[in-house]
Formats: C-alpha cells, sequence, structure tokens
C-alpha cells in the first residue's frame, strides 16, 4: 500500500516535470516581496494569465519583505534574478534602472493606461521614461465606526469645520475616544496625519510638483495649513497619546474604543478581521463646502521587467496583462485596500475598499509630498516631517515654526530651493 | 650537550590561535572602519576625502547639532547608571553580605534574572507596563490615589530618556550587585575582627572598613559602565525605534550611528559617515578608558592580605 502510494508520488512528479519541459513553453518568473499574497497569485491571478495566453508559465517567487531589497540586488549583479521584477516606489527601483538592470518600459501598449501621477512612482525624475508598470497604491483617509457615529447622531463630516464640531461631538459624550492615533511610533503622524489631510491645502500635485520646482516652500501656507490643522488634533486623542504606538492605536479602533481613525486603506483587511461593528470612510474634510479635494493616493507596488530576461517578449506581454482593466479587478478584489492605478474604473466587492476607491473620481489624486527626490539629502525629509508632525500635534512646535525648520533643512542640500 | 634552540617557537605556537582569531574578527575590522571613515561616495564612486567625513560630523551645523545632541544624551545616560544603578547595586551586596539575612540565594537570584532577559523583552515589557492605555503603571498609582502623577513618560521628551536609563538600571542592577558582593566576600575575617575590636561596627565599619577595600572594583564596575553605555543601542532601538523619538530626545550615539549607518525608511545608508561616528565612538571610549587607567587606577590603594 505504502509503496504504491509513493510510486504514485514519484510518478505524477516525474510527468510533471517532464510536461514542463516537454512543451516549447516559456517560463516566467516573478520576484517580489509580497509573501503574504503569494496564494492569491498562485490560484487566482497565475491561472487566468495562463488561460488566456498559452504557452506562457507563470512563477511568483516572493522572498520576505525586509530582506527583498538585498536579496534582489545580489541576484541581479549575479544575473540569477527572474525576469519579472516587483518594483519598490521610488528611488530603490529608479536606481536599478539607472544600473541598466530594469528595462525601459515606456512603449509598452499598456502604459497608456496610467495616468502621469501613477507612473510618477516607477518614472525619471523628468518623467520622460517609465521603468516598472503601477500594480497598485494606498489610499488614505479616515475610517469611521459607524455604530458610534449612529449612536450619537453624526453626520459624515465633509468640510473642516464639520470634522471638528464631530470630533466635539463625540468628545462631549465621552463613550469614545473621538481619534485614534499617537504619536509614539511618529510615523502615524506624518503618514496619517500631515500627507493624509495635507493635500487638500497644497493642492496636491500642483503643490507638490512645485516643491520639487522650488517655486513653492515648506513655509508656504499651503504647507504650514495642514500643520494647524494638526495642532488642533491633540485634544481629540486619546489620554497619553505621547506614548501610544501603532499597534495600541489600531487596537483601540478594533476594540470599539475610538470613534474615528485616520488611516491608510492597507488597514482594510486587518480591520475587516477584528472590528465586529460596521466602519464606513470619509476622505479627508476640505476647508469650505464646494472646495475640490485631494486626497493621497500613494503608488506602492509596480512590476517592471529585467533587463536581462532572456523571455523579454513573454514578459512584456505579462505586463501588459497586468496593465489590463482584467489584472486591475482581479487584483483589487483579492487584495482590499490595495488599488489598482489604472483609469479605468474598478468595481470591488468590500463596501469600505469600494468608499475609498470612488474618492478617485470625484477628488484628485496626489503622491505624499516627501517620496519623490525631495528625500535624498541630509537632513531626510522624510525623517524630520515625522518628526515634525509629532511635535506638533503634541504641542511642542508651532506649525509655523515646524515649516520653517523643514525648509530650512531642505534647503540646505535641494538645488532648486536653495 | 643538547644545543638550545635559538627561537623558540614554542612560544609563536601557543600564541597563534588568539592572535589569529582577534586579529581577524577585532582588529582588522576595527582598522577597516577607521579606513571606511576616510572615504565618501560621490556619484556613486568612492574615492579618498581624508577627514572630510569628521569635518562634516563636527562642523556642519546640522550634523553636529545630531552629534553632540547624542552624545550628550549619551552622558546623561551614563550618569544616571553612575548615581543610581551602582550605589544601589553596592548597596544590594552590602545587605546581602550580611550574616542575618535570610533567604539571601533568593534576593540574589532574584535581582540577578532581569540581567538574563533580553533587551527586547526588557523593552517590551516596560513599554506595556508604562502603557497609557493598557499598562499596569496608570491602575496601580490609582489604587494609591497617585493617578495625578502618572504621565506617559516614554512619549515626553523631558521624561522620555530618565526613563529609559532607570529601565536600563533595573535591568543591569545584578552585575555591580554581584561584582560587589564577591569582592567583600573576600574581605578576611581577620580585618572585620579587628575593627570590631576598636569598636567599629556596624555602618561606620562599612564605611571605615569595607569600602576603602573594595574601591578597585567599584572602579572596575564604573569603567564597565561607561563602555557599556557608550555602546549602547538595543534598548532605545527597541523602546523608541531608530527615530530615537520623542523628537530624538533618546537619541544616543548607538541609534545615532545605526540611521546613519544603515539609512532608515526614504533616508538611504550612509557607510562613509556612519563609520566616522563609529570612529568618534571608539575615540570617545579610548578616552575615558584611558583616564580610569593612567588617572585614576594607579592611584587606587591595593591591600594584600
Amino acid at each position: 500500500m505504502k509503496r504504491t502510494t509513493l510510486r504514485n508520488l514519484l510518478l505524477t512528479s516525474t510527468l510533471l516535470a517532464g510536461s514542463a519541459a516537454m512543451a516549447q513553453d516559456v517560463t516566467l518568473t516573478i520576484e517580489s516581496w509580497r509573501n503574504d499574497d503569494l496564494t492569491i497569485w498562485q490560484d487566482k491571478i497565475i491561472p487566468a494569465f495562463e488561460a488566456a495566453n498559452p504557452g506562457i508559465k507563470v512563477v511568483f517567487a516572493p522572498s520576505a519583505p525586509a530582506e527583498y531589497n538585498a536579496v534582489l540586488n545580489s541576484k541581479l549583479d549575479a544575473g540569477s534574478a527572474g525576469d519579472l521584477i516587483t518594483c519598490r516606489p521610488f528611488d530603490a527601483s529608479l536606481e536599478l534602472f539607472n544600473k541598466g538592470q530594469l528595462a525601459n518600459l515606456t512603449d509598452l501598449p499598456g502604459m497608456a493606461n496610467f495616468s502621469a501621477v501613477a507612473r510618477s512612482g516607477w518614472s525619471t525624475d523628468d518623467g520622460a521614461k517609465t521603468f516598472c508598470v503601477p500594480m497598485a497604491s494606498v489610499i488614505h483617509g479616515f475610517i469611521y465606526n459607524k455604530d458610534a457615529f449612529a449612536a450619537l447622531g453624526i453626520e459624515v463630516p465633509a468640510t473642516e469645520a464639520e470634522f471638528f464640531a464631530a470630533l466635539d461631538k463625540i468628545k462631549a459624550d465621552g463613550t469614545y475616544i473621538p481619534m485614534a492615533m499617537g504619536t509614539n511610533d511618529q510615523w502615524e503622524a506624518a503618514t496619517m496625519g500631515y500627507n493624509n489631510i495635507g493635500p487638500n491645502y497644497w493642492k496636491g500635485e500642483e503643490g507638490r510638483l512645485a516643491l520639487i520646482a522650488g517655486s513653492q516652500k515648506l513655509s508656504d501656507e499651503g504647507w504650514v495649513a495642514p500643520y494647524r490643522q494638526l495642532a488642533k488634533w491633540k485634544d481629540y486623542l486619546g489620554d497619553g497619546f505621547e506614548a501610544q504606538t501603532y499597534p495600541d492605536s489600531q487596537n483601540l479602533f478594533t476594540l470599539g474604543r475610538a470613534a474615528i481613525y485616520p488611516a491608510g486603506s492597507w488597514e482594510i483587511s486587518g480591520f475587516r478581521a477584528q472590528a465586529e461593528f460596521e466602519m464606513g470612510a470619509f476622505p479627508p474634510p476640505v476647508q469650505a463646502t464646494g472646495d475640490t479635494c485631494y486626497i493621497s493616493d500613494h503608488t506602492d507596488i509596480g512590476i517592471g521587467l529585467n533587463a536581462a530576461s532572456a523571455n523579454g517578449e513573454a514578459g512584456k506581454t505579462f505586463l501588459n496583462w497586468v496593465a489590463s482593466p482584467e489584472f486591475a479587478s482581479l487584483y483589487a478584489n483579492a487584495l482590499p485596500g490595495f488599488f489598482p492605478l489604472s483609469n479605468e474604473a474598478v468595481t470591488l466587492d468590500d463596501p469600505l475598499a469600494q468608499e475609498f476607491v470612488s474618492w478617485r473620481g470625484k477628488c484628485q489624486s496626489s503622491i505624499r509630498s516627501t517620496y519623490q527626490i525631495l528625500s535624498r539629502g541630509t537632513p531626510n525629509l522624510e525623517n524630520e516631517t515625522w518628526n515634525a508632525s509629532a511635535a506638533v500635534i503634541k504641542g511642542t512646535e508651532t506649525p509655523e515654526a515646524a515649516g520653517a525648520r523643514l525648509q530650512e533643512g531642505l534647503a540646505s542640500w535641494y538645488e532648486p530651493q536653495k | 650537550m643538547a644545543r638550545r634552540n635559538p627561537i623558540r617557537w614554542h612560544i609563536a605556537v601557543f600564541l597563534a590561535p588568539a592572535v589569529l582569531v582577534y586579529t581577524a574578527i577585532m582588529i582588522i575590522p576595527l582598522f577597516a572602519t577607521l579606513d571606511l571613515a576616510l572615504y565618501t561616495r560621490v556619484e556613486r564612486v568612492v574615492r579618498f576625502a581624508g577627514l572630510d567625513n569628521f569635518r562634516t560630523l563636527f562642523l556642519d551645523p546640522r550634523w553636529s547639532a545630531s552629534f553632540w545632541n547624542a552624545l550628550a544624551n549619551n552622558t546623561w545616560f551614563f550618569v544616571v547608571h553612575m548615581l543610581v544603578q551602582n550605589p544601589i547595586g553596592v548597596g544590594l551586596a552590602a545587605l546581602l553580605s550580611s550574616p542575618r539575612l535570610r533567604m539571601a540565594a533568593f534576593y540574589r537570584t532574584a535581582i540577578f534574572i532581569p540581567t538574563i532577559l533580553s533587551f527586547v523583552i526588557v523593552g517590551f515589557v516596560w513599554k506595556l507596563m508604562l502603557s497609557p492605555i493598557w499598562g499596569i503603571a496608570p491602575g496601580m498609582l490609582d489604587l494609591v490615589g497617585l493617578k495625578s502623577l502618572f504621565a506617559p513618560w516614554l512619549g515626553r521628551e523631558e521624561y522620555a530618556l530618565t526613563t529609559l536609563a532607570l529601565i536600563s538600571v533595573w535591568q543591569f542592577v545584578g552585575i555591580p550587585m554581584m561584582l560587589i558582593y564577591a569582592a567583600l566576600l573576600t574581605i578576611p575575617d581577620e580585618v572585620i575582627e579587628a575593627a570590631e575590636m576598636d569598636g567599629i561596627t556596624g555602618m561606620s565599619q562599612f564605611w571605615k572598613i569595607k569600602l576603602p577595600l573594595i574601591l578597585p572594583s567599584i572602579g572596575i564596575i564604573s569603567i564597565l559602565t561607561f563602555v557599556g553605555n557608550f555602546n549602547a543601542f538595543d534598548l532605545i532601538y527597541v523602546a523608541q525605534g531608530a527615530l530615537a523619538g520623542p523628537n530624538y530626545a533618546t537619541d544616543i550615539l548607538g541609534t545615532f550611528l545605526y540611521r546613519t549607518f544603515f539609512g532608515f525608511q526614504l533616508q538611504l545608508g550612509d557607510p562613509h559617515m556612519g563609520a566616522a561616528i563609529a570612529t568618534a565612538m571608539f575615540g570617545i571610549i579610548l578616552v575615558g578608558v584611558c583616564i580610569y587607567l593612567f588617572a585614576i587606577q594607579t592611584r587606587l590603594r591595593r591591600y594584600q592580605f
């Protein structure tokens, strides 16, 4: 009995190996740090592609997120990297392209499906060449406890005034902590605070590009105003928020002790698993009714072609498919909270994720202000923004002083700002 | 008469393993670090920069502000250890060596156990205890009616470093205690008996007889504390992250070095500036140890029994 099982196993493995070798198939290997997504790729994405493109086989071969950059770099240097490379946004991938290790994909037909903002994470500084197909972004906003809002009779706030009125009401009632955020880990203050509400004040891409071009300064009103808002948050955070960590904030919200959570869309699947109440989401409030709204729709994952790959043509076929609406819909529904970047509107099954992605229709998209170009020098603008945002929320630095300090730091090394 | 071999090979042979291992894992990396600090990378080309990195570190207003902030914080970290950890360690050792104390072995073990715990556990457990949301610290203070004294200590610039230093004291107080305890046990009974004959007992016996005899051990502990504190990194990193918040209030040389050398978030690592900081740390520790060896240790009187 046992022997038969073993023989069967052996036979199957030979057959499997044989079938791969026999056919004239091209096998593409994908390098990635998303090992969490392995089953989604194997069960949903790859079969869909292989069904549509007979003759091309795809293998998803992820490594651990923390090691990915180092592992990928050494594999590329040694010539043993896979055909398709999952791209980190901005400088890490730009470095690979400049070294000639990522192929130029500017002429890929599917690229037409992406806006310039979506491509900015994987384009040269002047935007002339793009080297990775944008795969997914994360959107910032606020997630709220629907039960809490219903119990207190609060409408979803759309403007600044309504936002603070809602917070006041929650605070006066006392059942819930108005907002779950801490400053201990600092990055939430910058990522979920400053870069979340900021685009409404610096007008999204307009302000971000002007900052890169040097025609706006971090001490200008558009860049200081978000700090003024953050300074007001202090009164609505929980007791001892100075020592509250990121997991503390997540738990406070999912346990139903806080009403509003300044969020990134990547929280959706985690919150779905933890929270037992209905959740809703609203975009960062605008200054006055009718103002154009801007959201941070931050490019996070892309995929490119190894310049040394022997299967370049098959690789491009795959990348073109990744750029298609079919892939976008598959990927977004498999991973709620990671949104496809293509111009085609996608419909998501998860209502919370759908709410986030629907803002693209009515608001202007932008990316986090510090990520492109501006964090290449010392002092590092991203780190300084963490520090300044946390200090402003705690009230140890005024919004104006924070803006002036960041500007001084940026101007000390960045030519256009000198 | 057998001729003696003029070259005594056996000395070299016996020394070789230690010298080779020590050279490979200590001396070569040390000089490689010093060497790394003398180069800089411009547009993907590494070129010799002489002492430029040190000039940047000490004279550039931003770099030097970070450096002096880290050095000042590190000095305070050390001062807290010297003022709290070592006196408590000596005091505990004196109590433990008292012949009338019962369950001395239990106390000794209990106080020493935190020393063998990992920094990660210590940092995490203390962070949880002091957490304003889930921690037991606010609840316990509330029980005795002192809730008003509670503050989110790890999140406030003015308290965070002292809090972390005291956590580190809690963890390591066992080391001076054990060393002093051992030193106290070596004091011969004859000396104590002679003191008693002269009418010196109790506290004055400790101050006049025992303390002078354990001074060399206290010196050794001070220098161990100095070297340990100026190389510290783990506890701060575990509790506050590489940015050593709030607002760099807990940034010590170790975390400053880590951020610079390996990079952090969007900041790319700069091995050359990092090596310059490492060299500066090496220099600080070297100077401290030299002061101790030449100015203090030579003046300590030792007693032969």
